[in-house]
């Protein structure tokens, strides 16, 4: 069975370490948020400029001067710090943040990333990803394998205007966990009764599968 | 003389806005815009600006009630979503818009208030945003050259300042405006509270009153949210 949106983001959060400092994107990466064990100490950095981003407040207590990068009203933490947005960026991109997880539209297989535009429709802008994805020390992507209408989102080259360049590490999808390496995709685990060959049947870009391939485990 | 930069408000602030004038915006989304200056502004009735400022607002507050009036040329910002006034008039011409990566913007109004020309970021290279621009190498990674804003006017929200021009901001509403505040050749700071020289705490200031060039106290402050979102 395909990875829901839950089981992805519960998957990736098992990528999170302990004291790690993470920036988390708008969608499924959202999610990862919730599936970090408790215990586990990690910063989520909002890059409208505050690290240790809190859960949504209770009903009554929303804060209009306090939002993350999605506008939506947040909460901080004992030990949470705002800053000016040039600041926020500074410390993307000065490699002081551990881990970006975001969406796509497209990855390549040498790690290309396209996930802000469609041409001939409306274009909203790329916010801060153009800024994340080129300099983040670690990227995992977090997208379903195939688009709506069947057609493979790991190729090999993108067909979308590119947000950034050989840039993502990681990618779990709905089917399968990639790494990205040496311009292919290598195949890690695949999800619970997905078969190897449904994976290569759905990736278009260059795969490489070597011996066994395990299920997930969430 | 001492130093006095407050005045009676966004009527006297906003004195010599012109048509055809690079204006800075602060704010992220809805949050900490200056909405007495923006009111302002739809009444004078200036047209023909260039608003450099992250996000366009909605149909019916922000940015978007300038938009709305046609007031503005061509906007400078990083995401523009939240708009169908501004997607109908993106997409019919009448509205020019560049797209900036929220880091490269936030830097580009920083690097004028630091008093330099340019800047080197690595967003953006090898994508559309590179065209037409110099990349250099350093280090083995290459970097796109930008440049500092022009701004005639900067216009911020701040939560307190003096009469002096000293700013403190609150919480996320603090985003580009102190960025902003530094980069403008004439800044005008609103603020929710007013306060006499020697009231903030000078560790305690963001932005230093030199930056500043008027100060009024801001009334009736909406404060809307965008997104209304709770603990279940």
């Amino acid at each position: 069975m395909a990875l829901d949106k839950n089981g992805i983001a519960k998957r990736i959060a098992r990528e999170v370490a302990d004291g790690m400092y993470v920036n988390l994107g708008i969608g499924i990466p959202t999610l990862v948020a919730n599936f970090i064990p408790e215990g586990m100490d990690v910063v989520l950095q909002s890059e409208n400029g505050l690290l240790g981003m809190g859960p949504f407040p209770i009903e009554g207590e929303e804060d209009a001067d306090l939002i993350n990068a999605g506008k939506q009203t947040i909460t901080t933490l004992p030990g949470s710090v705002f800053f000016d947005s040039a600041m926020s960026f500074g410390m993307i991109r000065a490699r002081k943040v551990d881990l970006t997880i975001l969406g796509a539209m497209e990855v390549s297989e040498n790690g290309d990333i396209a996930n802000w535009k469609i041409p001939g429709k409306m274009v909203k802008g790329m916010g801060g990803a153009m800024d994340l994805v080129a300099s983040a020390k670690n990227i995992i992507v977090a997208m379903q394998h195939c688009d709506k209408a069947g057609n493979s989102k790991l190729m090999p080259a993108c067909g979308l205007p590119l947000t950034g360049v050989k840039c993502v590490k990681k990618i779990v999808t709905d089917l399968a966990v990639l790494e990205v390496r040496d311009g292919a995709f290598h195949l890690l685990e695949r999800a619970p009764g997905v078969s190897v060959e449904e994976i290569i049947s759905k990736t278009s870009g260059k795969l490489i599968i070597n011996g066994e391939i395990p299920e997930v485990s969430i | 003389m001492p130093i006095y930069k407050v005045v009676k408000n966004a009527e006297e602030a906003c004195l010599g806005i012109s048509d055809g004038m690079t204006l800075m915006i602060g704010g992220f989304g809805l949050c900490g815009i200056p909405e007495n200056s923006i009111a302002q502004l739809v009444k004078n009735g200036v047209k023909n600006l260039t608003c450099i400022s992250n996000n366009a607002g909605v149909d019916d507050f922000g940015l978007g009630l300038l938009l709305q009036n046609r007031q503005i040329k061509k906007m400078i910002s990083s995401y523009v979503g939240e708009n169908a006034e501004f997607e109908r008039q993106m997409l019919s011409g009448e509205l020019e818009v560049e797209l900036v990566p929220q880091g490269t913007l936030a830097t580009r109004c920083m690097a004028a208030g630091y008093g330099m020309p340019v800047i080197y970021t690595p967003a953006g290279v090898g994508t559309e945003v590179a065209e037409g621009k110099e990349v250099r190498n350093f280090n083995g990674k290459d970097y796109l050259m930008e440049y500092a804003f022009d701004a005639d006017y900067a216009i911020v929200k701040a939560w307190k300042g003096d009469t002096m021009g000293n700013l403190v901001f609150r919480a996320t509403a603090r985003n580009f405006n102190p960025l902003m505040a530094m980069a403008g050749k004439i800044t005008i700071a609103e603020v929710e509270e007013l306060v006499e020289p020697g009231e903030l705490d000078p560790n305690m200031i963001h932005t230093p009153g030199i930056y500043v060039h008027r100060i009024f106290k801001g009334e009736n402050y909406e404060k809307r949210i965008e997104q209304r979102t709770v603990r279940q």
